[in-house]
């Protein structure tokens, strides 16, 4: 029987693998860009399941506000790429220190 | 009963396997298309979990659109992939480490003393035939949420203008019209009345 407990920790496990990316591709902005939108998917996750199991439609209304916001972040984010690798040639995080005193 | 375990567990071992790739595979665009693979799981759990509508809209929207768009800029970029990889498998034990106490304390809270088991959260009935997910969350939406609604239209105006704006660039040395010089433009700027005397034609 599938119970609340299985689609949290589908959630949970989820959230770590993103978390876990962040750490290995600290170098790469974009594979770091694709870990939060993994974040965020996790998040949607644990709305739609607790949405069904408390029988309350509120949850998927969120995932709705919360899939917007990410869709902005993204195109802002790859926006704001393009004009860095246009600029500096590189998106190596290591390499963009220039507000380094 | 059984056929919705089956379901659940094979989507959610792609979901994860399509995680683990995006987050260790070399090439970045294969990373996008693993991503793709995630969303593509979610959307069939999210159907089992009776979210149809937003199960559709993730892939429409997310997939179609948001990894397109991500799709797209990876492979305008041309990325030298090897200074990026530096530090994987020096920042791997940490991220093993941080990611398994993470995941040990989340499903330590979830599985304790059937917080989120079957007595506290009862398994719900499946909706009836006739229920319409997609006319309920409407009247949720255009009724309760409305100003929430409006203002997530703003914010993807905004977040419109803002890609328009990063990524707008004038380069030197290209003719194009300018439509407001065009219209302001006066006779007396281009037409020249000249008074000379009338010849006569050659040979005649």
């Amino acid at each position: 029987m599938l119970t609340l407990a299985h689609f949290l920790t589908l959630g949970a496990v989820l959230f770590s693998l993103s978390v876990a990316g962040i750490f290995i591709n600290r170098k790469n902005i974009i594979i770091l860009l694709m870990c939060i939108e993994l974040m965020l998917l996790a998040v949607n996750m644990n709305f739609v399941a607790f949405s069904r199991f408390l029988g309350n439609l509120d949850g998927q209304i969120f995932v709705f506000f919360i899939l917007t916001v990410a869709a902005a972040e993204a195109g802002i984010g790859l926006a704001i790429l393009v004009v860095l690798f246009r600029n500096r040639q590189t998106i190596n995080v290591a390499e963009l220190d220039d507000l380094k005193g | 009963m059984i056929v919705q375990e089956l379901i659940f567990y094979a989507f959610s071992l792609v979901m994860i396997f399509a995680a683990v790739a995006v987050i260790t595979v070399r090439n970045p665009v294969y990373a996008v298309l693993f991503l793709v693979l995630a969303f593509f799981s979610a959307a069939g759990i999210w159907m089992l979990l009776e979210a149809e509508f937003l199960a559709i809209i993730l892939i429409v929207v997310y997939v179609g659109a948001v990894m397109v768009l991500f799709l797209f800029v990876v492979m305008m970029l041309d990325i030298n992939l090897v200074p990026l990889k530096e530090g994987f498998i020096r920042y791997l034990p940490v991220a093993v480490l941080v990611a398994l106490a993470m995941a040990a304390e989340l499903l330590m809270v979830l599985w304790s003393k059937g917080r989120f088991g079957a007595e506290m959260f009862p398994v719900p009935m499946p909706n009836p035939a006739d229920y319409s997910n997609t006319r309920e969350l409407g009247e949720l939406l255009y009724t309760n949420y409305l100003l929430p609604f409006e203002i997530a239209g703003v914010v993807l105006l905004v977040a419109i203008l803002a890609a328009v704006a990063l990524t707008l660039r004038t380069r030197p040395g290209v003719r194009k019209q300018n439509p407001a010089e065009q219209v302001r433009a006066r006779r007396e700027e281009s037409v020249r009345l000249v008074k000379m005397k009338p010849e006569k034609p050659n040979g005649a």
